[in-house]
């Protein structure tokens, strides 16, 4: 133990000081500012000579194309659209169609990595040599080339929508893509929808309730029947008592494609395929990393516990790898999503396509749209990576415990 | 990322730059000893490379016979293949100076684009294209169907008012290059591929098999292609618009690459006049007296050089149509050189 007279703790004006100013303080701080002004000043000078000289030239800028009728129609579109809407309505449709590739994609990304890189590390032989041939042949070979490999290969295998494969009459398969009956909702979908969200709660609770006489008793209670019967029988019990949620819409061949039912576009197909088996390699290295990382004493000790290799790797060797997984998952994740704008080369209406493309070239306000679309590309990246970071720091934290 | 540097381009020209490159892009060109050409990436009959790597077609012809008035010389043009929905960037930002690539002359290009078209190469329309497998003898039979089309064109537009106002549905596919939508439609992904006439015709000779695939007799719009210059250059809209205009009153008059030497003995007032013998015509647009000879020989008039490369010449095997000049049943027609 030192003695003497404990340090003052800094006063208010002294910390703000520091933090604004740094080491030379006050001065530092006036230097600062100086120098954002400046930087503020360049951006508006460039904005405002921008402006001028686009308005000299005849070009016109600003953003009021927003409200003018698109005047073209779209393949795919989440939300309610013709060629009546707006270019703004236009910017909402790509969007949505760009995160439902990535979404889609990264999940799927995630799934491939996390398997192929087990199968990588696992003692079997073939399957170590099989995982190791994919990651270094799909890796390796440019992604746009394998969006068109994938779309070109899809389109090639299916047969004309007359000659459909068909199961069971009801959900087609052809070169216009996979067609299968519409739900539309009746009046017993919100018990159902109840139903299904108790029988979830329920399993939950249950689950967490079969953890707690693990660790409390050392009890091991079986839970799956239960939980299967409570996520069958509930919504089965609704579907008595209430009526059926859905009725069906069937698709029928009329004319050159079928009409009624929805149907999932070949271009999304491809393109979710191409995105995350090629992002799925490279995840398949990251966690084949992270895993290494960890000491082969943590395997062992789970072994010498008696856990199977699946569950020390579930409950040791995984947890403590994700630490070094995340952040170059992260740049995965963001590699995927920027990787969704090659969709236009096979005509998936995603923003690059629809808004960055169409939209550009019938209005010609290149500036505007580039900026939207690069605006918007940053955000969806900064979220994904703000999700990740909390993820990271969840994990960081319950580790440190 | 062509599109993005080119944007980037535009933005630092327009943002930067105080004096704005609207200047005078005559002298630029004669300083650089060079014309550059925006062009299509490779249709045939308008603007595509042959097989020892020289660019040909009927809008190439325009480059040629440009750089013919100013440096006597019709190879010295830079062609820079551009995608549909990069060229009008590619203009504006001053990386080539005039666009001849087969491009819809519309109202909102002529005003929002800070550029305008000089006049039409040729008077085109929207088609389509299907397979005769399907038996389809009309477009009106179309209901249903799934169309393939190129990405930034008037033809997307077009196909929209189309389908509404005769209450047909269909889904269309858009995609970045033509070669792409012709892939797509040739492995079956669409019933239909459309486009201009001109391009139909053009795209079908690259099809496996040529002779099973039809272009249905309807044209649903106007499309009228011309070439494009930045607003704000009138010297230069000016020498754009009458190269094209001498190629015209070229043919009218008789003038041909064979015996454009011979007519230029000739003593009549109105030959004198274009071949240069008599006036300033050619000093007023900033060239020599003798630029329609040097566009002739160059090129050829405009039957000529519409002969060769889209007309009963060439593989396309085009009818004048339209084309034809205005004397001859045709709309073809330029003012005179006088």
């Amino acid at each position: 133990m030192t003695t003497g007279p404990r340090p003052r703790p800094p006063q208010f004006v002294a910390r703000l000081r520091h933090a604004l100013g740094g080491r030379a303080g006050w001065s530092g701080f006036a230097l600062q500012l100086l120098f954002v002004a400046a930087l503020a000043w360049i951006g508006y000078e460039i904005v405002a000579n921008a402006r001028a000289n686009l308005q000299s030239q005849r070009i016109t800028s600003g953003f009021g194309f927003l409200s003018h009728n698109a005047g073209f129609d779209v393949s795919q579109s989440l939300i309610p659209y013709s060629g009546s809407d707006t270019y703004t309505r236009v910017f909402l449709v790509g969007l949505l169609n760009t995160l439902l590739v990535s979404i889609i994609g990264i999940f799927f990304a995630t799934v491939i990595g996390f398997l192929v890189a087990l199968g990588r590390l696992s003692p079997n032989w073939l399957l170590a040599r099989i995982s190791g041939g994919y990651v270094e042949l799909v890796r390796n070979l440019p992604v746009l080339f394998q969006i068109l490999f994938w779309y070109l290969a899809v389109l090639a295998a299916l047969p004309a929508p007359r000659q459909s494969v068909s199961l069971f009459g009801a959900v087609f398969l052809n070169n216009r893509g996979l067609v299968i009956p519409r739900p539309i909702a009746e009046a017993g979908l919100a018990a159902f929808a109840l139903a299904i969200l108790a029988a979830m709660a329920g399993s939950l609770v249950l689950r967490s309730y079969a953890r707690r006489q693990l660790f409390d008793s050392g009890k091991r209670i079986v839970i799956w029947p239960y939980v299967a019967g409570l996520l069958l029988g509930l919504p089965l019990l609704a579907v008595l008592v209430f009526g059926g949620p859905f009725t069906f819409e069937w698709p029928v061949l009329k004319g050159f494609n079928f009409s009624g039912g929805s149907r999932v576009i070949p271009e999304f197909v491809a393109l979710t395929l191409a995105l995350s088996t090629y992002t799925g390699a490279f995840i398949a290295e990251i966690v084949r990393a992270g895993i290494l990382s960890v000491h082969t004493g943590q395997m062992e000790a789970g072994a010498s516990l008696g856990l199977p290799r699946g569950s020390s790797l579930r409950l040791i060797v995984v947890p403590q790898a994700l630490r070094v997984i995340l952040p170059p998952l992260t740049s995965q994740y963001l590699n995927l999503t920027k990787n969704s704008s090659l969709a236009v080369a096979i005509g998936y209406p995603d923003l690059v396509s629809v808004f960055a493309g169409t939209t550009l070239s019938q209005t010609g306000q290149a500036i505007e749209i580039l900026a939207i679309t690069m605006g918007v590309y940053l955000l969806i990246s900064l979220v994904t990576s703000a999700i990740m970071n909390f993820y990271g720091w969840r994990i960081g934290r319950s580790l440190g415990a | 990322m062509k599109r993005v540097s080119l944007v980037l381009i535009l933005a630092v020209a327009a943002g930067l730059s105080i004096q704005t490159a609207h200047a005078q892009t005559l002298k630029t060109v004669t300083d650089r000893g060079m014309l550059s050409c925006g062009v299509s990436q490779g249709l045939p009959g308008f603007s595509a490379p042959d097989d020892k790597g020289n660019w040909t077609g009927i809008d190439v012809d325009i480059c040629r016979a440009i750089a013919a008035t100013i440096f006597n010389d019709p190879t010295k043009v830079k062609f820079v293949p551009l995608s549909a929905k990069d060229r009008f960037t590619a203009l504006q930002s001053g990386e080539i100076d005039v666009l001849s690539r087969n491009t819809t002359w519309t109202l909102s290009r002529d005003t929002s684009l800070g550029a305008n078209f000089t006049g039409v190469t040729y008077y085109d329309g929207q088609g389509f294209l299907v397979k005769k497998s399907l038996k389809v003898n009309s477009a009106l039979e179309l209901n249903s169907a799934s169309v393939c089309v190129q990405t930034g064109t008037t033809t997307e537009q077009n196909l929209a008012d189309y389908f509404k106002s005769n209450n047909m549905k269909y889904e269309v596919i858009a995609f970045g290059t033509a070669d792409e939508t012709v892939k797509a439609y040739e492995s079956g992904r669409c019933d239909v591929f459309t486009s201009d006439v001109s391009q139909l015709y053009a795209e079908r000779l690259k099809l496996s098999n040529p002779a099973d695939h039809v272009v249905l007799p309807e044209v649903i719009s106007k499309e009228p292609l011309g070439p494009m210059v930045r607003h704000g250059d009138d010297q230069w809209f000016d020498l754009v618009k009458w190269v094209l205009f001498a190629m015209v009153d070229a043919e009218e008059l008789g003038i041909t690459q064979k015996n454009v030497d011979e007519m230029a003995k000739s003593d009549k007032p109105e030959m004198k006049r274009v071949i240069g013998t008599d006036g300033n015509f050619g000093e007023s647009l900033g060239v020599t007296k003798d630029w329609v000879p040097r566009i002739i020989k160059a090129v050829g008039n405009y039957g000529e050089s519409f002969d060769r490369n889209v007309g009963a010449g060439s593989k396309l095997g085009i009818a004048r149509g339209l084309n034809q000049l205005w004397n001859k049943g045709g709309i073809q027609y330029a003012p005179p050189i006088r």
